[in-house]
């Protein structure tokens, strides 16, 4: 079999997880991301970033819907996906994450964006007419009420939302690393540090699209980007990337110096055909080179250049944590757990599971925060404003 | 503490959460499979299912039945606790009917199979080399398959 | 004891034990017919399988007969049950030379290296106790019956490969036909109703061996008793019932 190189057990031929599950961690992962970003005004008092703030909710939720997608489309049966709700096995994550999914949509991201923009959405529902009536008035769950008191209500339950929001964001994406990182019969999967990996490079990751989709509206709308919030923004990425590229160089460390016997497999295999995804985009062009780029950016006065670096630096991070997922996912694969032997994996455009469908899913989010932010506009007055 | 009137919408959102929990009771109760839960975290039913095969290989037993001449000249040689269907393939078929035919086995070929030299094999086992021991004829020409010692 | 006389007495003892219900297996392979086994408790039994690789030859019949009692899919590479070749180098241990050519299908036609220490090793479903394929599915659809055979509900299964991955030994696949996970199911319709599983049943040496642990009378007692016998990574902690005799420490 071409590509392959050494042994591999018979039934390791066949690479089991493609793109599509590749693709599942990196959407929770903005999804996270966008969130903690949108918990930083809302619990802690971050004034700087409060106009990302509605932005960044309804990004989480735009991606969140879109998540199950990739897992549908890899099932061999999708028909029987609801059977992981009604008979969950307690002693599997991937079950029992289905629930924290669940608890995290309705519990968290829909009630508080229900509560943030209820105002909003009563107004809307007065001024509007027709079918677009009919939906603000579903939202509105058909109360009017937008009496000061209920707006103090509405904040103050908001505020324990998020407040509960931001270990359930935790929860959402540790579990999806403890997916991986519980499995003993993978040693590149398997540690107690790949819950935290996850973690934080879905913060890299959804601070990063955040940030991008900040610049990208304030283009659209042609307003002037707040350069406080966007370097701000900037800085926290910095931040949770210098955690990030710590915590997976003392896994790295860890595993260089222990040099069990999966050490020479794993190795081998990121020097050979892990190195363009894993050194070249992952290492250098996905962490190092932001990193550079957004703490050089303190000594630039000039925003327009800051701006521009921003949206490199926020596009090569996005492209990067890809790439991590990409070299989990994948790489995990490309060894036989018989350390003595290597597999390819062929990614197909036009399949079920090709890159063709991939494209799609990752361009699916934005159509439907497109759609979500004209039905709740995350900055209303402004746009009013500029209009007149 | 705020009045009703300033948390009623909350209540009406508690109430599509009621609501939602109730239809994913509803569906568990309807669509759980009856049996789940019965002897472990999963279908009973499915230790049942996979006893559902029809069997392809009736077991050295079965052919001794019918087959007591060949069974009394295995006997006592080489062969003797080979199985049947380890030469004569799966043979459950033949065994429920027997006007079945069966297929002899290849007299050489099949020999081969097992008794080609190889130095993985472990050295109680005879092997042969077919190139130079009675090539290319078939073995059977010398030895009876069922009593191969000469 | 010689080698023969013991291997014999298995044999002989085997049959003895196997007589009854073999009578009544009888009776299934004359329905031809798909039947469940009415008569069969299965808290009675806890399975368990012995691979002797002293005796293993390479013939590659286990692995023809699992396919075709199981109707697993000829083409490679889906193997229930295959065979591994080792040529390891007396100068170089840790690096073993490993082939199983279509799973051991045709048996092993190439020829090995010169000099090195060469022998077979059958592979198949540890049937673990504790197994972590069974801790990850997310349905139960893959789960371990009271006697200790670790099964697919096939009309049950998603199809996600979580097992698949989680299997250290790699005996789990998707069968391409049903988009269900697949694997050795220890002939769970053969041995419910007294019958062989279709590896052992085929063996031309005896390297495979199916055992009862919780019959009294079964000779796998005695074997495990007087025989160094490992498991396969065992730092796994699967609880594996599958035990190899004369295992090289080589053996991934």
């Amino acid at each position: 079999m071409d590509g392959m190189q050494g042994f591999i057990y018979p039934n390791e031929a066949e690479l089991q997880w493609s793109i599509l599950i590749v693709l599942y961690p990196f959407i929770t992962g903005l999804v996270a991301g966008a969130f903690i970003l949108a918990s930083l005004e809302r619990v802690f008092n971050v004034q700087a970033v409060k106009p990302t703030y509605r932005l960044a909710l309804l990004t989480a939720l735009a991606f969140l819907i879109v998540a199950p997608l990739p897992l549908q489309l890899h099932l061999g049966h999708p028909e029987r996906s609801f059977e992981m709700y009604l008979t969950p096995h307690t002693t599997s994550a991937m079950a029992m994450f289905g629930f924290v999914y669940l608890w995290y949509l309705m519990a968290v991201l829909v009630v508080e964006i229900w509560l943030e923009y209820r105002q909003q959405i009563v107004t809307s529902w007065q001024r509007s007419s027709g079918l677009t009536r009919i939906a603000y008035g579903v939202l509105a769950l058909g109360s009017t009420d937008i009496s000061a008191d209920a707006l103090r209500v509405d904040d103050r339950v908001g505020r324990l939302v998020t407040i509960v929001g931001i270990p359930s964001a935790f929860l959402l994406h540790g579990y999806v690393g403890f997916i991986f990182g519980s499995v003993k019969a993978n040693p590149w999967w398997s540690t107690p540090m790949m819950p935290i990996v996850f973690l934080f490079s879905a913060i890299v990751s959804g601070v990063a699209l955040v940030m991008l989709m900040y610049q990208a509206m304030a283009w659209y709308r042609r307003v002037a980007v707040d350069m406080t919030c966007l370097d701000t923004i900037a800085r926290y990425l910095l931040y949770a990337f210098l955690i990030d590229l710590s915590l997976e160089l003392l896994d790295l460390a860890h595993r260089i110096y222990e040099a069990d016997e999966s050490f020479k497999t794993l190795d081998f295999m990121v020097h050979t055909r892990l190195f363009v995804s894993q050194i070249v985009v992952q290492i250098v062009l996905g962490t190092l080179v932001p990193i550079a780029l957004l703490a050089s950016m303190r000594w630039v006065s000039r925003a327009r250049v800051r701006q521009v670096v921003y949206a490199i630096a926020g596009m090569l991070t996005l492209v990067g944590i890809f790439a991590m997922r990409w070299n989990v996912v994948i790489g995990g694969q490309l060894f036989s757990k018989s350390f003595l032997g290597y597999t390819t994996y062929k990614l197909q455009f036009a399949t079920r599971e090709g890159l063709g469908v991939s494209i799609v899913l990752l361009l699916l989010p934005f159509l439907m925060l497109g759609g979500l932010v004209r039905l709740l506009p995350p900055w209303p007055h402004e746009d009013r404003a500029n209009a007149a | 503490m705020a009045r009703f009137r300033s948390y009623e919408h909350l209540l009406r959102l508690a109430a599509v959460f009621a609501a939602g929990v109730a239809l994913f009771l509803g569906a568990r109760w309807l669509l759980v499979p009856s049996d789940y839960g019965r002897l472990g975290a999963y279908r009973a039913s499915a230790l049942a299912q996979n006893q559902l095969r029809p069997i392809a290989y009736a077991g050295q037993v079965a052919c001794v039945e019918c087959h007591t001449d060949v069974a009394d000249l295995r006997r006592s040689n080489a062969h003797a606790r080979i199985s049947c269907e380890s030469c004569h393939g799966p043979l459950a078929r033949h065994a429920a009917d027997p006007a079945e035919a069966v297929e002899r086995p290849d007299p050489r070929a099949t020999c081969a199979v097992c008794h080609l030299p190889s130095p993985a094999k472990p050295p109680w086992f005879k092997t042969v080399a077919f190139t130079e021991h009675a090539d290319p004829g078939p073995c059977t020409t010398c030895h009876q398959a069922h009593a191969p010692k000469l | 004891m010689s080698i023969d006389r013991r291997s014999f007495l298995l044999e002989a003892s085997k049959l003895i034990v196997l007589t009854a219900p073999a009578a009544a297996a009888w009776d299934y392979v004359i329905a031809g017919a798909a039947e469940q086994a009415p008569d069969y408790d299965a808290s009675a039994h806890w399975w368990a399988m012995i691979i002797d690789v002293e005796k293993c030859i390479g013939c590659g019949r286990c692995v023809q007969a699992c396919k075709a009692e199981n109707g697993v899919p000829l083409e490679p590479q889906y193997f229930r049950t295959w065979v591994e070749r080792y040529e390891i180098d007396p100068d170089d241990p840790e690096h073993p030379h490993v082939e199983s050519p279509n799973g051991g299908y045709d048996g092993f036609p190439g020829p090995t290296k010169p000099g090195t220490k060469t022998f077979f090793v059958p592979k198949l479903c540890n049937q673990c106790a504790d197994s972590p394929c069974v801790q990850v599915c997310p349905v139960g659809a893959t789960f371990r019956t009271p006697d200790g055979v670790v099964l697919v509900d096939k009309e049950y299964c998603l199809g996600c490969r979580y097992c698949v991955q989680a299997c250290p030994y790699g005996c789990r696949y998707i069968d391409p036909r049903t988009h269900t996970a697949d694997k050795c199911t220890l002939c769970y319709h053969r041995i419910t109703k007294g019958l062989q599983t279709a590896c052992v049943e085929v063996c031309p040496t005896g390297a495979r061996y199916l055992g009862d642990l919780k019959d009294p009378r079964d000779p796998i007692h005695e074997f495990l008793r007087t025989h160094k016998v490992q498991v396969l990574k065992p730092q796994m902690a699967t609880h594996s019932k599958t035990f190899y005799n004369g295992l090289d420490g080589a053996v991934r």
